[in-house]
């Protein structure tokens, strides 16, 4: 057992280091937000040249060899700089989905591009009435001459404005909430019928509203079987919220040290508050529970290319629970021991604490996922 | 002892009732229900109402003008108060200057200050933090220095709230900086269109503007506007304090809270049922609402203690402990009902009052930007931290 990095995973963290430190730093990050897409194409090809949107895909695929490790490395940099590029929704939820279940053709048309930084993704998922359960879809997928016609609602689509092809769960078959029976198509974004709503999000990302009106595609858009698509997706996100909980503790790592040297500078009654007992405690509490994080997303970092699918479910449900847990005790915390300034925008710690508080409840909160880990573990 | 309340109480909140029903302008209940932002107009014609019924100053005795409501009256009248979507009384007149002027203050003062609070046509604001003071409130360093007849203040103030929209300012200023630090701070009264005073906005992490910087660059004021004597303003300041943590707790509104949280997971679906019927969540609003209940018979039984000749002491700050963790537990699970529906960041909707078309529920696009924003509550008018400090030395004698 060996649970360092190698030389050539170090080279990776380091790279990803200093992209965050010459280009995220808080003024120029608030300025990317605030670009019409939120995020900045010659960052995005600046990734594509430094290898890291083929660094976890296999050499057959085109990539270059890597896999949850290396996504860990990069994403928990992405998290110190709070970094806007959609890699999540590009590269790990749609590039990894086509790679593990795309046709040939597919992967040629969309995933070599995907790696040369020349297209983009997002998963439409989530429906109003949804929650945290992946098979409550309700968006219908109807047979029409050799393709389908897709006519439905989709939310909270992440860097859906700025993705070529929307890969979208629509109900082929079944009732409602059953996991037989629904069908994974990736759609153009600019596609006849598709109509979106746009809006940043409370930690500057881009989402949409999509309404699907009888949005047709051709036979060859479904994305692995017709009817078999819940085992996909499931498995796509439970990967998603792998690399999730990484940028989560990169997040931790930030507002943690932000504090620290807070409270050491920061004087009342001719001391550093730093010197408060209640404060000491505090900040060793959010010093623990930053390194339970890492330590639960190295364990999922690990486990997560399992044969077996319990032991992938199990290992990205701990770790969400953990990020749920760390994530706001480190956030609140921060908040509190900056006092006022901490609920500014003027700082960076606000910043970190909305991320934080958006990751718990992206693809299931921190209770979502320990009932579904009590679930798969009690079952044994 | 007896619970229910008394024929007269019975009569009193039925009229309380029916004045909110026929007072509070419709426009701004259904803001207040909504969630939405409310302007100074919004405030002050509801305030303007209460005042002209005398019952702005509901916490004032007779012989200040104002009702001189029992105990139980004022539990009755708050909380009916907060069940009609009435919006919060802005304390900084109500509650913060105007009890300091009729205690500590002259005649004239009296008279020149007190009717327009009572009648809401003037909006104060608070001077008592800076960016180098904040927990430790009497290291202070905004200075007067008196030139004849005026005083000239240079300095700056910090966490004003709603200081873009008041008339006047009350501030803790230097006017000894060779003593100790609490002997040489005196209460001061300015007029907010004085030149030289600049406010400042600060933009809170939810978006939103409530709070300014307020600097003071050579601001004459007259000698006229000290309250209470030289160098004793950290009495009037210490007094203030204790009436602020006293109205924190907000338990009706927290009571309200805990209604509408319940109407979200009675319309939010968790698995193709209402969410209110998930064990673990319906658990966790029990569970608010029984922390909720225990702060309204604490403070059920500081009122009692008052109403029979008690002033409340230092174990109030329990009260503001409680009462401000409690805030933030009802926007924590407002959010989690929400769920990934929080994400939509809509500011023309939340605070410009557009026409932005909500995306899911009206109430989805407020629940994240009210759990930031309620942060501010452990922090606020002497820190957890601070209160914590005070009930150990005050109370337990640590």
């Amino acid at each position: 057992m060996d649970l360092s990095l190698s030389d050539e995973q170090k080279q990776l963290q380091e790279q990803a280091e200093r992209f965050v430190r010459d280009k995220y730093a808080f003024d120029a990050r608030r300025k990317i937000a605030a670009t019409d897409r939120g995020w900045l194409p010659e960052n995005w090809a600046q990734f594509a040249e430094l290898g890291w949107l083929g660094m976890s895909f296999s050499e057959d695929d085109g990539g270059y060899g890597g896999g949850p490790i290396e996504t860990m490395i990069v994403m928990e940099q992405f998290g110190k700089g709070l970094v806007l590029e959609p890699f999540l929704p590009t590269v790990v939820l749609g590039g990894g989905m086509i790679a593990r279940s795309g046709s040939k053709s597919q992967k040629e048309a969309l995933l070599a591009p995907m790696i040369e930084g020349k297209k983009q993704f997002a998963l439409a998922w989530l429906e109003r009435q949804s929650r945290y359960n992946l098979a409550d879809v309700s968006l219908k997928a109807t047979k029409e001459g050799a393709g389908w016609s897709l006519s439905g609602h989709k939310g909270v689509v992440y860097n859906a404005a700025s993705a070529d092809h929307i890969i979208v769960l629509a109900r082929t078959a079944g009732s409602a909430r059953e996991p037989k029976g629904l069908t994974l198509f990736i759609v153009d974004g600019k596609a006849k019928g598709l109509t979106r709503r746009d809006y940043p999000t409370q930690d500057s990302l881009r989402a949409s509203e999509l309404t699907f009106d009888k949005v047709s595609v051709g036979a060859d858009a479904v994305l692995g079987k017709v009817d078999e698509g819940f085992g996909i997706v499931e498995d796509g996100v439970d990967r998603a919220i792998v690399a999730l909980c990484a940028e989560a503790t990169g997040c931790m790592d930030a507002i943690n040290a932000a504090t620290l040297e807070y409270i050491k500078t920061r004087k009342q009654f001719g001391v550093a508050i730093g010197k408060f007992q209640v404060l000491q405690h505090r900040m060793v509490d959010c010093f623990t529970n930053a390194q339970e994080a890492r330590s639960m997303t190295l364990m999922a970092s690990l486990k997560i290319d399992d044969k077996d699918p319990v032991v992938r479910a199990k290992a990205a449900s701990g770790a969400k629970v953990q990020i749920g847990k760390s994530g706001k005790f480190c956030g609140q915390s921060a908040v509190q021991m900056h006092g006022g300034m901490g609920v500014t925008d003027e700082l960076s710690v606000s910043h970190y604490f909305k991320r934080l508080t958006m990751i718990d409840l992206m693809f299931g909160n921190q209770q979502h996922h320990l009932t579904r880990y009590s679930n798969l573990a009690m079952a044994a | 002892m007896d619970l229910a309340f008394t024929p007269e109480e019975q009569k009193f909140a039925d009229d309380v009732r029916a004045f909110v029903k026929a007072n509070l302008p419709a426009d701004v209940r259904d803001k207040v229900k909504n969630g939405k932002h409310l302007d100074r107009d919004d405030y002050m014609r509801w305030q303007q109402a209460l005042g002209k019924k005398g019952w702005l100053v509901y916490t004032w005795p007779k012989k200040h003008g104002g009702p001189g409501f029992a105990p139980a009256q004022r539990y009755i009248f708050e909380n009916i108060c907060a069940e009609e979507y009435a919006p919060g009384i802005i304390p900084f007149g109500t509650k913060m200057v105007g009890p300091v002027i009729y205690t500590f203050g002259s005649e004239e003062q009296k008279a020149a200050y007190l009717p327009a609070i009572r009648g809401s046509t003037v909006w104060w604001c608070q001077g008592y933090s800076e960016p180098g003071s904040g927990s430790d409130l009497a290291s202070l360093r905004t200075k007067a220095e008196k030139d004849g007849d005026h005083y000239i203040v240079n300095g700056s103030k910090t966490w004003n709230t709603m200081g873009h929209w008041a008339d006047w300012i009350f501030c803790l200023v230097r006017t000894d900086s060779k003593s100790k630090p609490q002997e040489g701070i005196s209460f001061l009264l300015i007029d907010m269109k004085t030149p030289g005073i600049t406010v400042k906005p600060i933009i809170m992490a939810d978006g939103g503007h409530e709070v300014n910087e307020v600097f003071f660059d050579n601001v004459k004021v007259p000698v006229a506007n000290l309250v209470g004597k030289e160098n004793e303003g950290w009495t009037c300041a210490k007094f203030l304090l204790a009436n602020e943590r006293l109205g924190i707790a907000a338990v009706p509104q927290s009571k309200r809270g805990v209604e509408a949280l319940k109407g979200i997971a009675r319309t939010e679906q968790d698995n193709g049922r209402p969410l209110i019927e998930n064990q673990s969540f319906a658990e966790k609003i029990a569970d608010l609402e029984i922390q909720v209940t225990a702060l309204e018979y604490t403070e059920l039984r500081v009122l009692s203690q008052m109403a029979h000749g008690g002033q409340p002491g230092p174990e109030v700050s329990g009260l503001k402990i409680r009462g401000s963790e409690i805030q933030q537990r009802l926007t924590e699970l407002t959010m989690e009902a929400v769920g990934e529906y929080s994400a939509p960041y809509l500011p023309g909707l939340l605070w410009q009052g557009t026409n932005e078309e909500p995306v899911g529920p009206e109430y989805a696009h407020l629940a994240a930007p009210r759990y930031f924003n309620t942060r501010k509550t452990t922090i606020y008018g002497g820190s957890n931290e601070i209160q914590k400090g005070i009930i150990s030395k005050m109370v337990l004698g640590l």
